[in-house]
């Protein structure tokens, strides 16, 4: 400040209010499309409200009943496409001559599962088309059912938030609608588990590779290449894993589902390892270089220092790529609509059909009513996913940053 | 000796890695486009879909999908070269507001895409639909519906995080010296971006356009509720109508189609459209940015 006294008063920094305007308007977009993870999270709370007071969405559901009632042709219309919720319970398979999925459960899986009593279980009503064989003709059914269900014959227990925690994910069932949404949670999980087992270790060690043994030729198809795999939309790779993968698997094994929790979790791979590969890249190039000289220095072989120095020192960054991958494939959507077969059964078995969080909001949502308690529920699931990829991102980021930058200035 | 064996051994298992990886990509490469190039023709790219989905082309799909990234770049391009300008321009790297605004842009980017879904059914068409329609047409139903505006605003969110970052690259990109010649000959802080930085970084921007046109084209689970279509008659007529996608055809026609198995060709060869376009969209991307890294060295 006693420097400016000695400039000229013409040479000073001016005011300019066209600058002044400019950084305003600047910091004000910035900090309002920064500001959209908290509308995102406001408004996936607000449409999810409901689930926490049951008192208030009764009112809702009343109104939202005669809504349907009335405008009954419109429900039947946006539920003619979809078949998916009414065959939440019984397994999906697309797929070219799958011999037993697409009649009943067995017996196997109704024993260890739960038997819902809605009529998706195989027992298809006579207003079935012949030619469709999906399990779609329930659909039909119940959308007949529902307007004339719904003139109050049926009067329901009150939903309490605790119900959301019971063993049983029936959204659309005509008498008792439960939305217990633990095998959805399980189910995620499987298929998550089955993506980073396969990822994880191929990423890193792709990584791992690509530093440090790979020869300058292998190093420049190999980033491109794993680049591609990154850019290969979901939905193609949701194809190629109920094309082919599901193909391969089941004459492979012979299993008895053709889609399961392993093809979806191998679709996620794909997915992941490229997210794996370049975090895990980035990880072990910061790893400094006095270590890999040190290491050599003292006699290590190339591999002992890669594997026994540059990567234990890589850790917390490939801790936080692993954790990354685990959120992209919780969250990740298409892939295991598409694969994984989505029957929600509770049982730990990977060769069953699973169905997750992301793909019951993606099948659901289309079919609900507005406003409805079923899609309140599939906002509260947005919810929890909401949460599980913010905790994720918060640990990778300040967590995981700290640790680095302690490690490595303690070196 | 045996120690010769493990190192082989472990440089063997990372190498192999490194294949299977690239063999994946190879794999779906080869077979989308060993399927689908048997399949395509001119008249596919031309022609509505016929015979009840199961004949006929996807025109109305590759209209759609054209038309949701261009409205969605149209929104999502300037705030997000704006965002990053302020990122890199404005706030300090060490400071803790730049700290908080990375942690949200990293944030942003990790949101499963279904939840943007989400986000998009409950704020653009439930409250930003309902609330136009109180005001423009007294409460009946016409904004309030899924439709190829609201499918573009979210996904310009969803896509947000992508500009943001690649321009920021390009931003850090430009010399610093250019800045401060710039201010010392007398120039404002604003001039200075509006005339020296941007300028100098035009490669990058195009970069995150076309990343976020990539990006854009090939995501399904936001527009699912907020306007995609199975089947239209028409194509988009203003902003308020639905929209075919490619995405979103391969997904029905490969699940929910009333004939899966006699639709095999259709939907081998509208993957391999949708792929070639993102991979077209990938590598001008990745040519881009070489130029611009060759440049920066200079």
């Amino acid at each position: 400040m006693d420097t400016r006294k000695d400039i000229p008063e013409d040479l000073r920094r001016k005011f300019r209010p066209s600058d002044w305007i400019a950084a305003q308007s600047i910091r004000l977009v910035a900090v309002a499309s920064l500001f959209t993870i908290f509308l995102i999270l406001l408004f996936v709370v607000k449409e999810a409200l409901p689930v926490f007071n049951g008192g208030a969405h009764r009112a809702a559901q009343l109104a939202a009943e005669t809504k349907a009632a009335q405008s009954s042709s419109v429900a039947d219309k946006s539920e003619s496409y979809g078949d998916a919720p009414a065959v939440s319970s019984a397994p999906e398979s697309y797929g070219d001559a799958a011999p037993s999925t697409s009649s009943a459960l067995p017996a196997s899986a109704a024993k260890d599962s739960y038997a819902p009593p809605s009529a998706s279980l195989g027992s298809a009503p006579a207003a079935s088309s012949p030619d469709d064989p999906y399990g779609t003709p329930s659909v039909a059914s119940e959308a007949a059912a529902t307007p004339a269900a719904s003139e109050e014959t049926k009067a329901p227990a009150p939903f309490r938030f605790l119900d959301l925690f019971s063993f049983h994910w029936d959204p659309v069932s005509t008498e008792a609608p439960s939305f217990g949404i633990w095998p959805l949670i399980l189910g995620s999980l499987k298929v998550t588990l089955v993506a980073l087992l396969f990822a994880a270790p191929i990423g890193i060690l792709a990584a791992l590779y690509t530093t440090t043994f790979a020869p300058k030729w292998a190093r420049e198809i190999l980033k491109p290449v794993i680049e591609i795999l990154a850019g290969i939309p979901s939905v193609v790779v949701g194809f190629f894993a109920l094309m082919i993968l599901a193909s391969l698997l089941q004459t492979v094994f012979g299993l008895e589902y053709r889609l399961n929790s392993i093809v979806g979790g191998l679709g996620l791979a794909l997915c992941v390892i490229p997210i794996v590969y370049t975090l895990s890249e980035d990880a072990i190039n910061a790893v400094p270089k006095y270590l890999t000289e040190g290491s050599l220095a003292l006699g290590a072989t190339k591999w002992e220092t890669n594997f026994l120095v540059v990567l234990p020192a890589a850790t917390p960054g490939i801790f936080a790529a692993l954790l990354l991958g685990l959120g992209r494939a919780f969250g990740e959507t298409m892939i295991v609509l598409m694969a994984t077969g989505n029957a929600a059964l509770l049982d730990a078995s990977l060769t069953n059909p699973v169905r997750t969080l992301s793909a019951s909001i993606g099948a659901e949502m289309a079919e609900v009513v507005q406003g409805d308690l079923h899609y309140s529920v599939l906002f509260f699931l947005g919810m929890v996913l909401f949460a599980f990829s913010f905790a994720l991102n918060a640990i990778a980021e300040f967590y995981v940053r700290e640790r680095l930058m302690k490690r490595f200035k303690g070196m | 000796m045996k120690k010769k064996f493990i190192g082989t051994f472990a440089m063997g298992i990372t190498a192999a890695s490194a294949l299977i990886a690239v063999l994946a990509v190879v794999w779906i490469l080869g077979t989308v486009g060993w399927y689908g190039a048997s399949s395509i023709s001119w008249e596919f790219l031309t022609q509505s879909p016929k015979e009840g989905m199961t004949g006929g082309g996807i025109f109305p799909c590759i209209v759609g999908t054209s038309i949701l990234v261009l409205l969605m770049s149209v929104v999502g391009v300037p705030v997000g070269t704006v965002t990053a300008i302020y990122l890199s321009e404005y706030v300090d790297r060490s400071s803790i507001v730049a700290k908080w605004v990375r942690f949200a842009v990293n944030t942003l980017a990790g949101i499963p895409s279904i939840v943007f879904g989400l986000f998009g059914l409950g704020f653009f068409v439930r409250f930003g639909g309902g609330g136009l329609d109180a005001i423009l047409h007294g409460g009946t139903l016409h904004w309030a519906q899924p439709n190829i505006l609201w499918a573009s605003l979210t996904m310009a969110l969803l896509t947000l995080p992508v500009v943001i970052v690649s321009v920021e690259e390009a931003l850090r990109n430009v010399p610093q010296e250019l800045r401060s010649a710039s201010l010392a000959l007398g120039a404002t802080r604003w001039e200075t971006i509006w005339k020296v930085v941007l300028p100098n970084c035009t490669t990058g921007i195009l970069t995150g356009v076309i990343l976020a046109i990539s990006r854009g084209a090939g995501e399904v689970a936001p527009i699912l509720f907020t306007g995609v279509a199975y089947f239209l008659p028409n194509l988009p007529h203003g902003l308020d109508s639905q929209f075919m996608h490619m995405g979103y055809h391969v997904y029905v026609m490969a699940t929910q189609s009333s004939d899966v198995e006699g639709t095999r060709g259709i939907q081998y060869a509208t993957t391999f459209v949708l792929l070639a376009l993102t991979f077209a969209l990938n590598f001008s991307a990745v040519y881009l940015r070489a130029q611009l890294r060759k440049r920066s060295l200079q």
